[in-house]
């Protein structure tokens, strides 16, 4: 059995597997498992069982989300399967693998999540620039509807079920699951009051599940290979494997398929190939745009939710942003402020009028400009916007590296200030 | 047609080609409501026509029956809806964090000088729109950016004319 159930497939070089290879290399063992008499309550217990987690970045347990849903034998109610394949964190880089070099994968495990919640359609909300994704997921869903996969009884379950696959238009706030299924909906993608949360009230007001793409391919081999060889991959608390990624001045960038419990030292410096010459490490975000800086002290630290939460970040997406000694810190949180700022929906005061606030006062501390008053200002926002204070995540996303950064770079800030010009130009 | 639209604005909707319409109604087979066809019809306008004039935003809603103050509230808010004329390509420039590490400010004026336009600009020949993006998600290969459908990785100063096949593009903004 493998040890990267996730991209045991991909060569990116070779392109993706079609149907046929990727049945042959032991695909949709897992959707024939459903067939061989297991009920959505079976797969329910197994997924719930073997602790995976959803990879999109909250990190929330899979199958305590599915168990949300009602419970009903109506089958006349319709429930839906959502995507989120709207992959957009700054740094972020994984999800187009898998679309892109294992389509089927994807649809293996849709097909496992929709008959465990009884979801007869579902659709994939697809980043509109991923047009390799895009054409890779259209000839994949083909290829699994013509060969009676995808449609009326499938595998023989008396199961329906169908794919639209849906191409976005450009928004990151569209990755906040409520503002993904208003956009579905056709309406501008502003994120929705919680509760109703959308297992109980989604999309057009039906039960609805929105999984990450990594996370549902997760499921074919957990359903393939079974539970207790799910949790022999992985180590500290996190069973299974993830996608890790490094970018930045690293020797060699790159996505990989690692267990959980791998260092990060290991990551950047074992599969990244260290830092490339004439540069050092200065501090890196460990899962994307989103989250707290961490430092060379700690790179020993496991890859683990638990272990990277405990030093005050998230391992979020799993996607590591490099900071050098070459490149200025206020620059780099610059450049994420002004990414939240134009991102943001607009809809709640203190994120669309404080992220911008936040933006400018970086322009002037770039161009000297800057007062200490501002950066007393900064530090305002990062409680202004933090959690509980705004309708949606991104704000407070924005202010992880803000925060953390004000804390980590007290120096460079004042330099700024004080010399009134960037000291790294 | 529609019952709330006035008159005057009526009479400005541009009539959807036949090609428009076959696929926006393919796309109505896959939602239950109309509402739901209006980002693929807007998308589907623009494939076509290059842009989404007001005549084009008032065509769609007077072809689906939604107001057309929804449809413009949704065409305004993603970055890939163009409400003005752009060029036969549209530049994608990743300007998000690990493409700026690596240098893209840099790549990108260097591109700037070569085109003679500026983000949010068109070359005089109409050949290329150059607008910048959020990260693009291909970071190992940073700094990158999108012209059309095709990634182009790996930019760098001394590359990044050789990328772009240029005509008679220089000139005035």
């Amino acid at each position: 059995m493998t040890d990267r159930p996730l991209t045991k497939n991909i060569d990116l070089a070779r392109g993706a597997l079609n149907l046929t290879d990727y049945e042959a290399a032991g695909g949709y063992a897992g959707a024939r498992a459903i067939a061989n008499g297991l009920e959505p309550s079976d797969v329910l217990e197994r997924v719930k069982n073997s602790g995976l987690k959803g990879r999109g970045g909250a990190g929330f347990p899979t199958g305590l989300k599915w168990s949300f849903v009602p419970k009903s034998d109506d089958a006349t109610i319709q429930r839906y399967l959502v995507v989120n394949a709207d992959e957009m964190e700054p740094g972020t880089f994984k999800d187009r693998m898998l679309m892109e070099g294992d389509p089927h994968l994807l649809i293996e495990g849709m097909i496992i999540a929709a008959y465990t919640i009884q979801a007869s359609r579902a659709f994939i909300f697809l980043r509109g620039e991923y047009f390799d994704a895009e054409r890779s997921l259209a000839k994949a869903i083909a290829e699994a509807r013509e060969s009676g996969h995808l449609g009326r009884d499938i595998f023989g379950t008396g199961f329906d079920f169908d794919i639209v696959l849906h191409t976005s238009a450009g928004r990151y706030i569209c990755g906040e699951e409520t503002a993904l299924l208003n956009a579905l909906e056709g309406k501008r993608a502003n994120p929705r009051a919680k509760p109703p949360f959308p297992q109980v009230s989604g999309l057009w007001g039906k039960p609805t599940i929105v999984n990450n793409v990594e996370t549902l391919c997760n499921l074919p081999g957990i359903l393939a290979h079974g539970v207790e060889w799910y949790k022999s991959l992985g180590s500290g608390g996190d069973f299974g494997t993830k996608l890790f990624g490094v970018s930045g001045r690293v020797k060699n960038p790159g996505c990989w398929e690692l267990p959980f419990g791998v260092s990060i030292r290991e990551v950047i410096e074992g599969y990244g190939g260290g830092m490339q010459e004439g540069f050092t490490l200065k501090a890196f975000l460990p899962g994307g745009g989103s989250t707290d800086f961490l430092t060379p002290a700690h790179l020993d630290t496991p890859l683990t939710y638990a272990a990277i939460g405990e030093l005050g970040s998230r391992l979020a997406t799993g996607t590591m942003i490099l900071l050098d000694d070459k490149t200025c810190p206020i620059g780099m949180i610059g450049n994420l402020m002004k990414f939240f700022a134009h991102e943001s929906c607009g809809f709640c005061t203190p994120c669309r009028d404080g992220l911008p606030w936040v933006d400018t006062i970086f322009r002037d501390l770039e161009t000297g400009k800057g007062s200490f008053k501002d950066i007393d200002i900064l530090k305002d926002h990062v409680e202004y916007l933090g959690p509980g204070r705004t309708f949606c995540a991104l704000a407070p996303g924005a202010t992880a590296p803000l925060g953390s950064g004000l804390t980590l770079f007290a120096e460079e800030f004042a330099a700024h200030v004080s010399g009134a010009k960037c000291p790294y130009h | 047609m529609q019952a709330s639209m006035i008159a005057s604005t009526a009479t400005q909707a541009r009539k959807l080609s036949t090609e428009e319409i076959k696929e926006i109604e393919h796309e109505m087979q896959l939602y239950p409501d109309k509402q739901a066809v209006g980002l693929e019809a807007l998308k589907i306008v623009q494939k076509y026509q290059g842009w989404v004039s007001d005549e084009s935003l008032l065509g769609i809603s007077n072809f689906l029956d939604i107001p057309v103050s929804d449809l413009e509230s949704v065409a305004t808010f993603f970055n890939l809806v163009y409400r003005q004329p752009v060029g036969r390509n549209v530049i994608l420039f990743c300007n998000s964090v690990s493409c700026w590490i690596m240098g893209c400010d840099k790549v990108k004026a260097q591109l700037s000088a070569h085109l003679g336009i500026d983000y949010g600009e068109t070359t005089t020949d109409g050949e290329y729109t150059l607008i910048p993006v959020p990260c693009l998600g291909d970071c190992d290969k940073a700094p990158v950016m999108m012209v059309g459908e095709a990634m182009h990785r790996h930019l760098s100063v001394d590359t990044i004319a050789s990328v772009l096949p240029l005509k008679n593009v220089r000139g005035d903004k």
